[in-house]
């Protein structure tokens, strides 16, 4: 009787192995950092005496009732911003895909690229320099991040549905907007619709957080209140986030649930 | 007379009240947010904003920023690399703790413990609070604890990504072929074992690829944390983006975007090593 190996030998498996482990070590190396020194009795102790001062929070009625603006802001912020670039990507999905010929094209995508490979908090400092602090700023560096995600998924969208109804119109004398109005929209509204909503989803997530750079929202209070060291403030901020963001998860989880559920 | 039927929309009352109730969400948000779209356009506002866009070109590029540069890069890529392999050795026991199909108080018919059954939501609780709070947020509470730096950075990824990490792992492994763990368990052996050779040699390429993934979002993540003080990159924007020297935001930009580059290209080249 024969007997094989359960799986062959593969060298090439092996070196990547050992590569990933050496790179790794070498990460620990170069940041100097010793795990094991992330455990030790004095490390500890610091750890425990700073998480103590986040007890008890603060609960007052007044604080409440500011982070409670903060949490509306943030919510405001990120369904703007998410309208906005849906908008925004609506026009630019025509030249995205291709409508405009292969120029536009490319020049298009380049641009979507650009604006989606920028991270929000990047585009969020850049427009606190060019309208100042606050929400306002933060609306548009998402804004700006997400044309450049939903532009190239309404592009997709777009390419992908079949011209048929489009050229049809075309044919019978409708213009290029109207063609795309009556014939291309209809079939692909549903699908851009359920796009722009996972991204509102995660736009309120990163809402949550632009406010470290002074663009509004939740963490603009927990920025400002860890500032000045009031830790007791700062574990509600935290708080809030953390049950708008588990908050979101489960709604959207649930819809979506429904969702398949209604699509058999 | 019927033309002037012809012209009304018969659609026109629920039109016009689908606008107002959009009108009346919109109008209190816009409130909120403050938007204001003549902020851009203010003449003080334009000034700094254009100036500083008109350093963005050329770039820096001496050679001295460019070393300080090269540095932060490979504190970035060892931040979320260390990043990562703590967060594995967080998420691979509580995955394992969480799944089901490793259950042995899940086996036959009305065994349900109880302390399995609490511990096992304690732990989902706890991963919810790991992965729940945004890496940025851990940062920010970190950096106070551990110092400016690129440790604040590696905790707070190892804290985010192994919640993260321990739900997509227990999710890999339920939806594998659970069968032959199941037959091991129930032949009674450890779910050590019925993990490693019940479950493992079908889900490994899958969880390896997904840590791969993961460790792609970490290489992003780490140069937003630096925002808040945590190394790397991030930190290096930060300051020149206080200083308003565009030269250097704008190589510092560069450099970024091909460091996301090539962490997509090394990703894609291990998984598909893996497949």
């Amino acid at each position: 009787m024969n007997h094989y190996p359960a799986r062959e030998f593969c060298l090439k498996c092996l070196i990547t192995l050992v590569l990933i482990a050496s790179f790794i070590v070498a990460s620990f190396a170069y940041l100097s950092l010793n795990p094991l020194a992330l455990f030790t009795k004095q490390a500890m102790s610091d750890v425990a005496i700073y998480v103590a001062r986040f007890f008890p929070a603060d609960l007052s009625s007044i604080f409440l009732q500011k982070v409670w603006t903060g949490v509306l802001q943030t919510l405001a912020i990120s369904a703007l911003a998410t309208l906005l670039a849906a908008i925004a990507s609506l026009f630019l999905a025509l030249p995205a895909a291709g409508q405009f010929g292969y120029g536009a094209k490319v020049v298009t995508r380049f641009f979507l690229n650009f604006l989606r490979s920028v991270p929000e908090l990047v585009w969020a400092v850049l427009m606190v320099l060019a309208v100042g602090l606050g929400p306002f700023a933060g609306t548009l560096a998402l804004a700006l991040h997400t044309t450049g995600v939903l532009g190239r998924l309404f592009g997709e969208t777009l390419e992908n549905h079949p011209p048929t109804a489009t050229q049809a119109l075309r044919l019978a004398g409708a213009s290029n907007a109207q063609s795309f109005i009556y014939g291309a929209l209809p079939g692909i509204y549903s699908q851009l619709l359920s796009y722009s909503l996972y991204r509102w989803e995660m736009n309120i997530r990163m809402a949550t957080i632009l406010g470290f750079v002074g663009a509004g929202g939740l963490g603009q209070i927990l920025y400002y209140e860890l500032s000045l060291l009031h830790e007791q403030q700062a574990s509600t901020v935290i708080m809030a986030m953390l049950i708008l963001v588990i908050g979101v998860d489960m709604i959207s989880n649930k819809l979506r649930r429904v969702q398949m559920h209604s699509l058999g | 007379m019927s033309r002037v039927r012809h012209l009304r929309d018969p659609d026109a009352l629920r039109r016009f009240s689908v606008a107002v109730i959009a009108l009346a969400i919109l109008w209190p948000m816009m409130q909120l947010a403050q938007f204001d779209v003549f902020a851009l356009f203010e003449v003080n506002n334009l000034k700094v904003f254009t100036n500083f866009l008109i350093q963005f070109f050329p770039p820096n590029l001496q050679t001295s920023f460019l070393a300080l540069v090269l540095k932060a890069t490979f504190e970035t890529l060892a931040m979320a690399t260390a990043g990562i392999a703590l967060a594995m050795l967080m998420a691979i026991p509580l995955g394992l703790i969480i799944t089901y199909s490793l259950s042995i108080s899940r086996l036959g018919p009305a065994s349900g413990h109880q302390i399995a059954r609490l511990g096992r939501y304690l732990a989902r609780m706890f991963m919810l609070l790991l992965r729940g709070i945004p890496e940025i947020v851990w940062a920010l509470l970190l950096v106070r604890v551990f110092g400016l730096g690129p440790i604040a950075g590696v905790l707070a990824i190892a804290i985010t990504y192994g919640g993260m990490l321990a739900k997509v792992y227990s999710e890999i492994l339920e939806t594998e072929n659970t069968l032959p763990a199941r037959a091991l368990l129930m032949l009674g052996s450890g779910r050590i074992n019925a993990f490693l050779y019940g479950l493992l040699p079908g889900a490994s390429q899958e969880l390896a690829s997904y840590t791969i993934y993961r460790w792609e979002c970490a290489v992003r993540a780490s140069v937003v944390m630096g925002f808040v003080g945590a190394g790397g990159l991030g930190q290096l924007m930060d300051q020149s983006m206080k200083m308003l020297n565009g030269g250097e935001v704008s190589t510092i930009l560069i450099v970024f975007l091909l460091l996301v580059l090539l962490a997509d290209y090394i990703s894609l080249i291990i998984r598909r090593q893996l497949s």
